[in-house]
């Protein structure tokens, strides 16, 4: 009788290394005009791809970034991975203070609360207003066609008269007394998820980190569920930005804050409708953590959500603030929807948890298979016999 | 020995991959777990270059505790040559140079394994890591962490007994194949990973100590040695492991060495006749050069 071979693991491995490897090469094949993906161009030409990829492997490293989409063949999960794989062999060195955004150097910043707003509204590089028209002409583009066009625009752009900052709309409404003021969180350190696990109830900056990494794609699902109706967050964009954003660190001999360099993100702030009840609800019965009534002295405020990320990604920082709002009522309230319960939203957006979780399902499982194989066949046979 | 000396040249990963506050951490973990048997210990999970539901906590753990003399074995399914116990064990050794890797249970000092314990009895002198997909037995019946803590420090499983017992009236069987509930030390009742239900006796008074690492979830527990591990059962309704006899009621034997009391892998071959073999390949190999004259010759 014949039995299973059991070695062959490590060749099958092996191939299938190899044979990925083939389909990302193929284009040479007699085509002597094929070059490889160069970095710069991924840098450059993808860049939302890049963005997507820093943001959701949570290190700021454009360059590894490129290189993993690279080698993912541009599959934006495990070029993630393999970037937060590479962070796990780094040790945290020093953290920043908490960076003050309105030192960004802004390439974009909108508010739709107001028709104006101070410093003025720049809608800077978006496709919001394209109409998504495929554009037959770059299906061969020239390459001095190509090299033309950043030229171009350049000498036709006018010297503007640009301020280095721009105010934050928030703080117009913080004036007026329509929001909440600033807490002193002075002493407190943010909550490092890459030091520290969670366990249930996490801080607002635990919450945070969390979905500032999350996968764009699942923290878009749960923030799009509350906003068409398993909640009732209706945020209005208080100002969203988008720029670079003077990174500070401690100089390790003086200690005096030196500017290490700058990352480009994204920020987004959602103002909600207040509360009624929250001005009713008495004092003592408010749990800790609740805003608003309270420190206005029982006035009614504006409810804020607060989004930002690594990179050029407007829809991840604007659902990201939807689902801060949410968790904040959910952590004051109790959670009437799973937008607004921690636990579901945070262990649920992790691309490199969720996809691998998904994918291991793909493995041997045969033992376990055996057991339940056990079960079924004995619990059938029993269901047969006469009771 | 300064770990950090044997930095490979070529990749400039640290030996073991993770930087050393990070095994720092895990070892703390363990400690932590070792002393309260079957509590969940969480931990800061770090990402691995492999796919969370991969084997990342039990790599984690292997990983922090490896030294220059160890000599690892890595299993999957009870053989080392599955895909992933392959692919586990490269990574090993390719972070860890000097490390020696083995099949053999006799040789290892260190035993990665998902989904089986071997079925050579372990020593004092091996320790077992198993790969946890979902440490929380009362997943099952409560999906909030939150509450569940608050169930485990209480010592509250009367949900999952109800379950067990719902299930004898539903189907006359308790349905639960494998991760068999398994309260130790008689507190915390864990999920011993998805071994059969075939492995969960050889967690009882083990004289190694066994650890469970769980990367996604974030989760680190144990079993020390000469533990007491009690699969949840009723009295009249005792434990049961799988039943590998055949329609005559006799106990099948694996088809490569003939062995009648170890854990069978079922095959089905192209014409739809079945055939069984021993899930432990080592196990396998060590039978057939004892009982060679039984070889190929199932009951």
């Amino acid at each position: 009788m014949s039995y299973v071979a059991i070695k062959g693991g490590g060749h099958a491995i092996a191939g299938a290394a190899a044979v990925t490897e083939y389909l990302r090469t193929e284009e040479g094949l007699g085509n002597p005009a094929a070059e490889p993906l160069a970095i710069d161009a991924i840098l450059h030409q993808l860049r939302h791809l890049v963005d997507r990829v820093v943001s959701e492997g949570g290190v700021y490293h454009p360059q590894f970034a490129a290189l993993a989409i690279k080698q993912s063949l541009g599959d934006t999960l495990e070029a993630a991975f393999a970037l937060r794989a590479w962070r796990s062999t780094r040790p945290r060195l020093s953290a920043t203070p908490p960076l003050d955004t309105s030192r960004m150097r802004l390439i974009r910043r909108i508010s739709s609360a107001f028709k104006d707003i101070p410093g003025g509204q720049m809608l800077g590089p978006t496709p919001d207003y394209a109409l998504r028209l495929l554009r037959l002409e770059l299906m061969d583009e020239s390459p001095d066609a190509f090299r033309a066009v950043a030229r171009n625009w350049l000498e036709k752009c006018p010297e503007a008269q640009l301020p280095d900052t721009f105010p934050k709309v928030l703080d117009a409404l913080r004036a007026e007394g329509l929001l909440p003021p600033v807490t002193a969180t002075r002493g407190q350190t943010a909550f490092d998820i890459t030091r520290e696990p969670l366990v249930f109830p996490v801080p607002r900056s635990a919450q945070l980190a969390t979905m500032a990494r999350a996968e764009t794609g699942s923290l878009l699902a749960i923030a799009y569920s509350n906003m068409r109706g398993y909640g009732d967050v209706h945020p209005t964009v208080a100002e969203l930005r988008v720029g670079y954003l003077p990174v500070m660190l401690p100089h390790p001999v003086t200690g005096e804050l030196v500017e290490a360099g700058e990352v480009l993100i994204t920020e987004c702030e959602v103002v909600a409708m207040y509360d009624v009840q929250d001005a009713q609800v008495p004092r003592a019965q408010r749990c800790a953590g609740a805003a608003e009534a309270d420190e206005t002295g029982g006035k009614p405020v504006f409810t804020l959500g607060y989004g930002a990320c690594f990179g050029h990604n407007e829809v991840k920082a604007i659902s990201m603030a939807i689902l801060d709002r949410a968790l904040q009522k959910g952590m004051k309230d109790g959670a009437s929807n799973p937008s607004e319960d921690p636990e579901f939203v945070l262990l649920h957006v992790d691309g490199v948890d969720s996809m691998g979780f998904a994918s291991h399902y793909k493995m041997p499982h045969y033992v376990t298979f055996q057991s339940d194989l056990d079960r079924l066949r004995t619990t059938q046979q029993k269901s047969g016999e006469p009771a | 020995m300064n770990a950090m000396s044997h930095t490979q040249a070529d990749n400039a990963y640290n030996f073991g991959f993770l930087d050393e506050y990070a095994k720092k951490e895990v070892r703390r973990a363990i400690l932590k777990a070792i002393a309260i048997p079957g509590y969940q210990v969480p931990y800061a999970s770090r990402e691995m270059p492999m796919g969370r539901g991969f084997g990342t906590g039990g790599l984690q753990l292997t990983l922090s505790l490896i030294g220059p003399d160890e000599v690892v074995k890595v299993i999957d399914q009870g053989s080392d040559d599955s895909v992933n116990a392959v692919n586990l064990r490269r990574f090993i050794e390719m972070t860890c140079p000097g490390v020696s890797t083995t099949t053999a249970t006799t040789e290892c000092t260190l035993i990665q394994s998902r989904h089986r314990i071997p079925e050579l009895p372990l020593t004092a002198q091996q320790i077992i890591v198993l790969q946890v997909p979902y440490p929380d037995p009362l997943v099952v019946v409560e999906p909030s962490e939150d509450k569940r803590k608050i169930m485990h420090g209480e010592a509250d499983y009367s949900r999952l007994l109800v379950k067990l017992y719902e299930d004898i009236v539903k189907f006359d069987e308790i349905t639960i194949s494998h991760r068999y509930p398994t309260r130790i030390n008689g507190h915390y009742v864990i999920d011993p990973s998805p071994i059969p239900r075939w492995d969960v006796p050889k967690l009882n008074d083990s004289a190694a100590l066994t650890l469970f690492g769980a990367g996604r979830e974030k989760k680190i527990y144990a079993v020390p040695p000469h533990t007491i591990a009690e699969p949840l059962a009723f009295s009249d309704v005792p434990f049961r492991v799988e039943d590998f006899r055949d329609e005559q009621g006799r106990r099948r034997a694996c088809a490569r060495c003939g062995c009648v009391d170890s854990f069978l892998d079922e095959f089905v071959a192209d014409s739809g006749s079945k055939t069984y073999q021993c899930s432990d390949s080592d196990w396998c190999d060590m039978q057939l050069q004892q009982v060679k004259p039984l070889q190929g010759k199932p009951a």
